[in-house]
């Protein structure tokens, strides 16, 4: 009995953080000055699984796709209460546009074999709420957006949406694809004993790396395979082993991924310079406001 | 490359909700005029519902050339999987080089669902779009006449320009209210013609139990003097002060996203880059920093008053008009000069005041 979700969550630069120096002059942003989070609705679409699993039973999967340093936010997952992590990580998958992205996803979630899959509305760096209805679309679920309230029965879900202007009441037909809105819940904290015990948890790339740093430049080849897989092994046994998959183990195809695999191209990319017209400093005295009020008055802006 | 339809149409999506037209397909079919008038191409329409042939009429007047009508009792209630299939069968046919829709809460679920079928690109929330050229920076070879579709991104601190120079068509989303609707022409002619509804053996998933939708409370976009809040104002019992001015402007109240999101105000009031983009006659923001975000969705705005306590203000970057001082003394000031200016300042007054 139970359900099988799964989750897809971002890590994104905190993008209401934003200061000065994130921008460099030519435009571009600097994602290293600014901090990276876990996508704030993607909180909330981990949250609406777990309630799921606490109801009904059944199994959490939380799916993310991105760098190693991904795995932070798959740590967090852990902490509050995800049974499985999985990084999805690939050169070959970088310069995904939205389409590849949600291509890319599918493979892997497909692999996974859901009943319900939980997706953020969207993400705050590029705020397309483009993915989770392209992954439906490719999954071949129904899409449910804006989530707000969710009750399953058997094979039915009954979801409340948030349609901006009200809310509507669906019945939905199970495997469903749900983006969740902030308004939906809030994550649950995590428990003292799962930080302490995830915050050790770590994908292969991560350990390899490690290994390297510990061994130093003078470790043969063999020794860093031999004490990556050590402490891999060691890792599993304990249950603190996030899953690697790359293109090749979730059978995608090349030509659909990366830039090769994303029909949008970006041609220019301008940093925001807000030009202001002719600026007029009043004083905050009531004959200098005065003054303002009968300026606006005079040129018809006021009346 | 695939093969490029250079003489494919502009098709737009006509949203409409309970047999009513939205506002969005209409400014678009004013942006969608100029472009399809620059690729000398025709400007199409999709209206997609029960019994909403009615509504292409209008369609016509603002711009359409065509207006192609999936009518079907099935199609009374918006949902995915049977409007992606109309409207992707309408494109597989059409074959139309570029497909518009409005960044609504609908748009925005229909959108990405055609586009991951069709296996084209898709530009969320524009907030403009133009036809240019764009050269491949990896074989120099260039393209001319491609939808050039241009959004904030990063949390409003860039503007990005996309393209989508192999697969067609050019699909964009276009957020509300950023588009100026051209008036109607009761006497334009076009043709309006019966779109295919392939939905016979389909199962649709999802049932529809109840829809409450309620008038928005606030009508930012038609406002001629917005008075809005930010976190500045600090307390929602405080933004009484915003409703004050308001009152005795007769103006609409607006909130920074930052003031929404402490609870200050509810979202209807949002102005900016996830809320309502407004350009009103005068825009007086009270307690905003001005975050890009904030700014994206009023830096039209023909003039702008900034009170912020903060001489460095980024909103001050932006305003024609500045006063550096504590909204709480600045604001009375302010409601008193205008009671107590010109005779129709006066006469506004007494409108806010019905006891005076």
């Amino acid at each position: 009995m139970g359900y099988t979700s799964v989750v897809c969550v971002k890590q994104v630069p905190d993008t209401k953080r934003i200061t000065g120096n994130a921008m460099r002059e030519d435009g571009t942003v600097n994602r290293a000055a600014l901090p990276a989070i876990f996508n704030p609705e993607d909180r909330n679409a981990l949250e609406a699984a777990l309630r799921v699993r606490d109801e009904h039973g059944g199994t959490v999967t939380v799916v993310t796709m991105g760098l190693p340093s991904a795995c932070d936010v798959l740590r967090e997952a852990l902490e509050r209460g995800a049974d499985r992590c999985i990084l999805i990580t690939d050169r070959r998958a970088a310069a995904s546009d939205t389409l590849a992205t949600s291509y890319i996803l599918s493979c892997a979630v497909g692999k996974l074999k859901p009943d319900l899959v939980f997706c953020g509305r969207q993400a705050i760096d590029g705020d397309t709420a483009q993915v989770g209805p392209q992954l439906a679309e490719k999954l071949g679920f129904t899409l449910m957006t804006y989530m707000e309230e969710l009750a399953l029965e058997g094979r039915e879900a009954r979801v409340t949406r948030n349609i901006g202007n009200g809310r509507e009441t669906a019945l939905a037909r199970l495997p469903a694809l749900f983006t969740v809105m902030e308004s939906a819940n809030e994550m649950r904290p995590a428990a003292m004993r799962k930080i302490m015990k995830f915050k050790k948890a770590r994908a292969p790339m991560e350990i390899a790396n490690s290994v390297k740093t510990a061994l130093g430049v003078s470790a043969t080849p063999e020794a860093l395979a031999a004490e990556t897989s050590r402490r891999t092994e060691e890792l599993a046994a304990r249950g603190l082993l996030i899953d690697q998959w790359n293109l090749d183990d979730i059978g995608a195809r090349l030509e659909w991924c990366g830039g090769a695999g994303s029909p949008t191209r970006v041609n220019r990319v301008q940093s925001v310079v807000l030009a202001g017209g002719d600026y007029r400093e009043f004083e905050p005295t009531q004959a200098s406001i005065g003054q303002l009020v009968a300026e606006l008055v005079q040129d018809h802006t006021i009346g | 490359m695939e093969d490029l339809n250079r003489k494919g149409e502009i098709l737009i999506f006509a949203e409409q909700d309970n047999g009513v037209l939205s506002e969005v397909p209409l400014e678009l079919l004013s942006k969608g005029r100029e472009l399809a008038d620059t690729l000398k191409v025709p400007l199409a329409c999709v209206l997609v519902g029960d019994k909403v042939g009615g509504l292409a009429r209008k369609l016509i007047q603002h711009g359409a050339d065509t207006v192609y009508v999936a009518d079907d009792p099935r199609l009374k209630d918006y949902q995915t999987a049977s409007y992606a299939r109309v409207v992707g069968d309408l494109i597989t046919e059409r074959r139309p080089q570029i497909c518009i829709f409005g960044a609504t809460p609908m748009g925005r679920d229909l959108a990405p669902t055609v586009a991951s079928a069709q296996r084209c690109g898709l530009t969320a929330d524009c907030t403009d779009l133009q036809i240019g050229n764009y050269t491949d920076p990896a074989t120099k070879e260039e393209q001319t006449s491609l939808l050039l579709q241009i959004r904030p991104a990063f949390g409003g601190n860039i503007i990005a320009t996309i393209v989508n120079p192999y697969n067609w068509p050019q699909m964009a989303t276009v957020r509300e209210g950023v588009m100026r609707m051209s008036s109607a022409d009761p006497q334009r002619q076009g043709r309006v013609v019966e779109a295919a509804v392939n939905l016979d053996g389909m199962d649709l998933p999802v049932r529809v139990l109840s829809r409450v939708t309620r008038a928005r409370t606030v009508n930012l976009k038609a406002a001629r003097i917005i008075v809005a809040g930010g976190a500045g104002v600090g307390s929602r019992e405080n933004f009484q002060l915003i409703r004050d001015l308001a009152g005795v402007l007769g103006a609409a109240v607006g909130a920074s996203r930052a003031a929404v999101d402490l609870g200050f105000i509810d979202n209807d009031h949002q102005i900016g880059q996830t809320g309502t983009t407004v350009r009103p006659a005068l825009y007086i923001a009270c307690g905003i920093s001005g975050a890009v975000q904030h700014c994206a969705g009023m830096q039209e705005s023909a003039k702008i008053l900034a009170i912020n306590s903060d001489r460095d203000a980024p909103i001050f970057g932006i305003a024609h008009y500045g006063i550096v001082g504590d909204l709480n003394e600045v604001l009375p000031m302010l409601i008193k000069a205008i009671r107590g200016g010109a005779s129709i300042g006066q006469a506004v007054a007494q409108h806010a005041e019905p006891k005076a």
